[in-house]
């Protein structure tokens, strides 16, 4: 291994670093105001105002009232908590739920779940690039749906949904409309009122606050059933003593990144559009996802002929961390179902990468990648029993 | 993931590329698996006197079928049908038991190419027996 080796981290909607800042205030409510904010004494209070701004910045960040804003562990137990929690307590009213087929597996397996206990689930399709047609969700809500959802963006190829024309189009049929908007927030701006968004769940490690967060708005008056049962925290609806640190955390680092958020995405979708266009360059290679709808920070390409894993280990020799949807860097040898679901050719889904770009990252970074990538798919393709001819170098 | 070993080999596979005058070739896996590995061998008097590999596939499936080519090249068609998947992890000093399937692709290209040299002589099939498979394909 060189030891040497520059580190460019462009696995951003895999994870962020953990802010400085956030840190320090999570190392403040670890040590000198550990108080737990349901115990009567000062200390506690001031874990209790903690919570108390969070949630404002929280509230603020989607433009919704903090009474709405509940905190959880993360993204997945927020998309459980609102597919759960909205199935069993409006199941009176109907067992139909509409989601789509390129969710994050917190919502699919939900879902499936769901399935077992009697719900009906139907995926809407998506078109080549992701996108899902509202007039499909339309003529899919019968009079058993209770509850839709549908992610802001996609994780793997960054496409964004058309959410305030689906949520216009579920608050007129009396659809829950649930989002999951963990790859989303701090990337493009997000209000829930506008949108017509009635729950939201977002997760703190992917805007530079800590793992083990998250949120999940859930609009006033939208009845959902709670996921954890114990103590009477959150209002009643999520028992748990709060991880007051890390909602601390959350709250700063969503603030931060919201109002960074104008000036960061320019900045982003530049280094973005010029890391796909290098890439693009690299014969036999296409861009999945949308060429304009999609995350300001989300390059994901395939390479025809050769395979993901191979590419990721390659990448990583040169100090490079990037993601795949191939098969390979998982155990069901399945390639990522969002590429299927967007009809790429599994055999060519094999070949993608997936790199997220974030605040760490500068026009050196994108130079240094661009410098490596051709050379690294050149290599493998000159080893692949796939490549044309006329694509091979001499050996 | 890998040990240095397995990256060894997938960084600088032995055997890389094809014998255009091949005595027999095979190939197993196919694309839609993620996995595919083309052999081409030169036999000289029972001999493997040469052979090489095209693989299409992650590290682990790069790294067996270098590790199972050196392997077999220099040995007699007897002794290179009765190298093991298990020998090339062995050879390899383990590789994680989600990919111990790509050593059975490179054993199995490697029986193809030699039955079908051996078809091509005119000379009766080497027989698979009955060996633990751990190929999800």
């Amino acid at each position: 291994m060189d030891d040497n080796k520059p580190l460019i981290y462009m696995d951003n909607a895999a994870t962020t670093p953990t802010r400085t800042e956030v840190v320090s205030i999570m190392s403040e409510y670890m040590t000198e105001k550990f108080g737990n904010p349901s115990s009567l004494y000062s200390i506690a209070g001031d874990s209790r105002e903690a919570v108390g701004k969070a949630r404002k910045q929280v509230a603020s960040a989607i433009n919704a009232d903090p009474k709405e804003i509940y905190f959880t562990s993360g993204g997945t137990e927020s998309d459980n908590w609102a597919i759960k929690g909205a199935a069993f307590a409006n199941q009176k009213s109907g067992n139909h739920i509409i989601t789509t087929p390129i969710e994050h597996h917190a919502v699919l397996h939900t879902v499936e779940w769901l399935e077992k206990h009697g719900f009906e689930i139907t995926y809407l399709p998506v078109d080549e690039y992701g996108l899902v047609d509202p007039k499909d969700f339309e003529e899919a809500i019968t009079d058993k749906t209770i509850l839709a959802s549908v992610m802001f963006a996609n994780n793997e190829i960054g496409t964004i949904e058309p959410v305030a024309e689906l949520g216009k189009i579920a608050r007129e049929k009396g659809v829950i409309f649930h989002t999951d908007a963990v790859q989303a927030i701090g990337h493009v701006p997000i209000d829930v009122e506008a949108m017509n968004i009635d729950m939201l769940s977002l997760s703190g490690h992917k805007f530079s606050g800590p793992k083990g967060t998250g949120a999940l708005y859930i609009r006033k008056g939208v009845k959902v059933d709670p996921l954890m049962h114990g103590g009477a925290q959150e209002r009643r609806r999520r028992a748990g003593t709060e991880n007051v640190p890390g909602i601390a955390g959350l709250g700063l680092a969503i603030e931060i990144a919201v109002n960074n958020m104008p000036e960061e995405s320019a900045r982003i979708s530049a280094l973005r559009d010029r890391l796909t266009e290098g890439l693009l360059k690299i014969p036999k290679t296409h861009l999945n996802g949308h060429p304009e709808k999609r995350l300001p920070n989300n390059v994901n390409v395939v390479f025809e002929y050769i395979e993901g894993e191979s590419i990721l280990l390659m990448l990583n020799r040169k100090g490079i961390c990037a993601s795949t949807g191939s098969a390979c860097t998982s155990d069901s040898l399945d390639a990522s179902h969002v590429l299927k679901a967007c009809n790429v050719p599994i055999e060519i889904a094999h070949g993608s990468l997936r790199l997220t770009l974030g605040e760490m990252n500068s026009d050196e970074d994108v130079d240094y990648v661009l410098n490596a990538v051709p050379g690294i798919v050149q290599k493998l393709r000159n080893m692949s029993p796939l490549t044309p001819e006329e694509l091979r170098t001499a050996q | 993931m890998y040990n240095e070993k397995v990256m060894d080999h997938f960084e600088n596979p032995r055997n890389t590329g094809v014998i255009k005058d091949a005595d027999g070739i095979g190939e197993e896996g196919n694309p839609q698996c993620g996995d595919i590995m083309k052999v081409f061998i030169k036999v000289k008097e029972n001999v493997i006197e040469d052979i090489k590999f095209q693989t299409f596939g992650c590290g682990a499936a790069i790294a067996s079928s270098s590790m199972a080519t050196e392997l077999v090249k220099g040995k007699t068609l007897e002794e290179a049908w009765d190298l093991s998947n298990k020998a090339v992890v062995e050879a390899l000093e383990g590789l994680p038991p989600a990919k111990v399937h790509c050593s059975v692709l490179a054993e199995d290209a490697i029986h193809k190419a030699i039955n079908d040299y051996r078809k091509k002589q005119g000379l009766p099939l080497f027989e698979e027996t009955k060996r633990e498979h751990h190929h999800h394909h």
